[in-house]
């Protein structure tokens, strides 16, 4: 399992359009992907739960990835947090 | 309510929501809600039917959005609603919650969709965060979506006569995007508030809008004659004569300063001989910095504090300012904002904090005054900006300077705070500039001093204005001698402006007078480059910068510090328009 923490450089957030680039992301690899910010965990393939997990903007959220394909869909996701966040 | 005349010239109260004024024929829309039956399922085959039911219609709820997002000429915004939607309507919890009412409670499909959406959207309303409040709209309207094709119910009328004026409970984000959007005129609704889904959609297609109108909008039969004015909040119904009369006159201003404020947003504030100038929005909370980036100003150039520490019962704390002052660094994106460290005083109360009574507030104790007297509070303040410059590009800036022992005492808490952040590890913006509020006289003066210690200087008018020529803009007896055009003002500006210039130091002017387009040219002449002033006063100084050139500036200026008063100097500055 790969774990990294990424702090939210977005003002709003993942609101709801990154959210959606997210899961859709995510679904291209087996591996299971999951959300951490705080005490709540969620998986990363329900746009309602990534909505009420509430990482806001400047917040630090741990991405857990395991599965077959990890480092590939690890790599793809720091790609989105580190750059296309902020485009979003 | 009764129709008839009863029903005339009525005038119903809103929400402002879009600007702007439309007069045209109502359409009421009219919502056919689905209501649970309570009928539970028999069998296994029933609930297996059930769970069926539930899948077909997602599916052809799905088709129905992916259907709409084939529409041409949909923008940026309407295809991510859309593409939102298809994941609601996918989303594995809300299927699994359905699942379980289906399966457990053996509620019937139509039940458990109704009992799982009105979940969901509570949920969504109770939540601290305004956008995700918002998201309530969007759960309710794939859950209507799910529920129409369950009931096999029509899809609300989706063309309607030219001049429409819709009015409906609210618009749900799909009904908006599947109208003819191009024979609606306005919007007015039952619910929502400034940020709700309709006042957005009426934003972005600049459609007059008031919401929250209440029941009270239930007088309204289509084919009434109604005007929305989104800019007071107001919805007439069957207005007499004079009164449309009054209302044609006002849509039609309305329009022009519209028509002329968008032309000018996206040209640079450039003068035609090639001078550019930076103009700032001067602003009080982060929603402020999305009016700023509307009207395409630069960056902050003043981020008052202020309202961070009124309305309450006790001073913010680190983490709650330092929320505040993050979100706005991170909704600029990038550009600078110039924070100011509060400038509190006894004209503006506090309930949790005891000012000394006195005389004269506005040469007693406030701003900078308090915070090096009160260095606790200072320096709680000066952490939090510090601990926001790393999500944006942060100035701080302190008010009310009146001397260099001030400043040097200002800047060593400054250097205090930083320590001790960087003792515990915290990361923060090490370069972060730092600059002063020129806006006491004596500041004024010794502004060749001044410079030499700080890296921007911001004049502030309204204040200096007021200490320099011993005016109370609130006393109505002397108000007529405020004026910032007294030759004594205009000199010590031009000397704040050559004095930076010399030291080579950022300076700009945040006060009314950087939004007077009377006095740009004066200041450009003097060699000021910023601007900082309301967002919406932007447009009407950029068209003064585009259309004079700098040369004429140089030339003004000189003339006006060669006059001796401020009547010749209005009076010459008039002819120059």
């Amino acid at each position: 399992m790969i774990s990294r923490n990424y702090v939210i450089m977005a003002a709003e957030g993942i609101h709801a359009r990154p959210a959606t680039a997210l899961i859709r992301l995510v679904k291209k690899y087996k591996s299971i992907v999951s959300l951490r910010k705080g005490e709540s965990t969620i998986q990363l393939n329900s746009m309602l739960n990534i909505l009420t997990l509430g990482a806001k903007g400047g917040d630090t959220v741990t991405v857990l990835v395991d599965g077959a394909d990890e480092a590939e869909a690890a790599a793809a996701i720091d790609n989105f947090f580190t750059e296309e966040l902020k485009t979003l | 309510m009764e129709k008839g005349p009863y029903n005339t010239g009525g005038e119903i109260r809103g929400v402002v929501a879009s600007p702007g004024i439309a007069i045209g024929r109502a359409h009421v829309l009219r919502k056919r809600d689905a209501v649970s039956t309570g009928i539970l399922l028999k069998d296994e085959s029933e609930v297996l039917r059930a769970i069926e039911k539930f899948e077909l219609a997602v599916q052809a709820s799905v088709e129905e959005v992916k259907s709409l997002k084939r529409q041409r000429g949909l923008s940026n915004e309407e295809v991510d609603i859309l593409e939102t939607h298809i994941e609601f309507l996918t989303d594995p919890q809300i299927k699994a919650d359905v699942f379980r009412e289906i399966t457990k409670n053996k509620k019937n499909v139509i039940d458990s969709v109704i009992d799982v959406i009105h979940k969901t959207v509570d949920m969504f309303r109770n939540m601290d965060d305004d956008y995700l409040r918002t998201r309530a709209a969007d759960i309710q309207d794939i859950g209507d979506r799910i529920l129409k094709n369950l009931l096999h119910t029509g899809n609300n009328e989706q063309t309607f006569p030219p001049n429409t004026i819709l009015l409906a409970e609210d618009i749900s984000p799909s009904d908006a995007i599947a109208f003819d959007m191009s024979r609606i005129i306005g919007f007015a609704t039952r619910v929502g508030g400034k940020t709700s889904h309709t006042a957005i959609l009426a934003k972005s297609k600049n459609i007059p809008a008031v919401v929250g109108c209440g029941t009270a909008l239930d007088i309204i039969e289509t084919e009434d004659v109604v005007i929305v004015d989104g800019t007071t909040g107001i919805v007439i119904v069957n207005p007499d004569e004079i009164r449309l009369e009054e209302y044609k006159a006002r849509k039609e201003a309305c329009d022009a300063e519209h028509k002329f404020l968008s032309s000018l947003k996206d040209i640079p504030a450039i003068t035609p001989d090639g001078v550019a100038i930076t103009l700032l929005a001067n602003i009080a909370n982060a929603d402020d910095m999305d009016d700023a980036l509307t009207y395409r100003a630069a960056g902050a150039g003043l981020f008052r504090t202020e309202l961070l520490f009124m309305n309450r019962t006790a001073f913010p704390t680190e983490d709650e300012q330092l929320e505040f002052y993050k979100k706005t660094a991170l909704k600029a994106k990038g550009k600078p904002v110039t924070v100011r460290t509060i400038d509190i005083g006894g004209d503006k109360p506090l309930d949790y904090f005891t000012f000394p009574k006195e005389d004269n507030p506005f040469l007693g104790y406030r701003a900078i005054r308090i915070s090096l007297d009160r260095q606790d509070i200072f320096i709680t303040q000066l952490r939090a900006i510090l601990r926001a410059s790393v999500f944006g590009t942060l100035k701080i800036m302190f008010p009310m300077i009146s001397s260099l022992q001030e400043l040097r005492q200002a800047k060593e808490i400054l250097e205090r705070a930083k320590a001790q952040l960087s003792d515990e590890g915290i990361e923060f913006d090490k370069t972060i500039p730092v600059g002063m509020m020129i806006e006491v006289p004596s500041a004024a003066v010794m502004a060749d001093l001044l410079a030499k210690e700080v890296d921007f200087f911001s004049i502030g008018t309204n204040d200096l204005c007021q200490y320099t020529l011993a005016v109370d803009r609130g006393n109505e007896k002397v108000k007529a001698l405020y004026d910032p055009f007294n030759p004594a003002v205009l000199r010590l500006i031009g000397y704040v402006i050559e004095q930076a210039h010399k030291q080579k130091i950022g300076v700009s002017l945040c006060g009314e007078l950087a939004s007077d387009p009377q006095a740009t040219l004066v200041l450009m002449g003097m060699g000021l480059r910023e601007f900082s002033m309301s967002a919406a006063s932007i447009p009407a100084i950029k068209n003064v910068i585009i259309h004079n050139a700098f040369s004429k500036a140089t030339e003004i200026c000189e003339n006006v510090m060669a006059m001796d008063n401020s009547k010749t100097i209005i009076d010459y500055l008039q002819t120059q328009k």
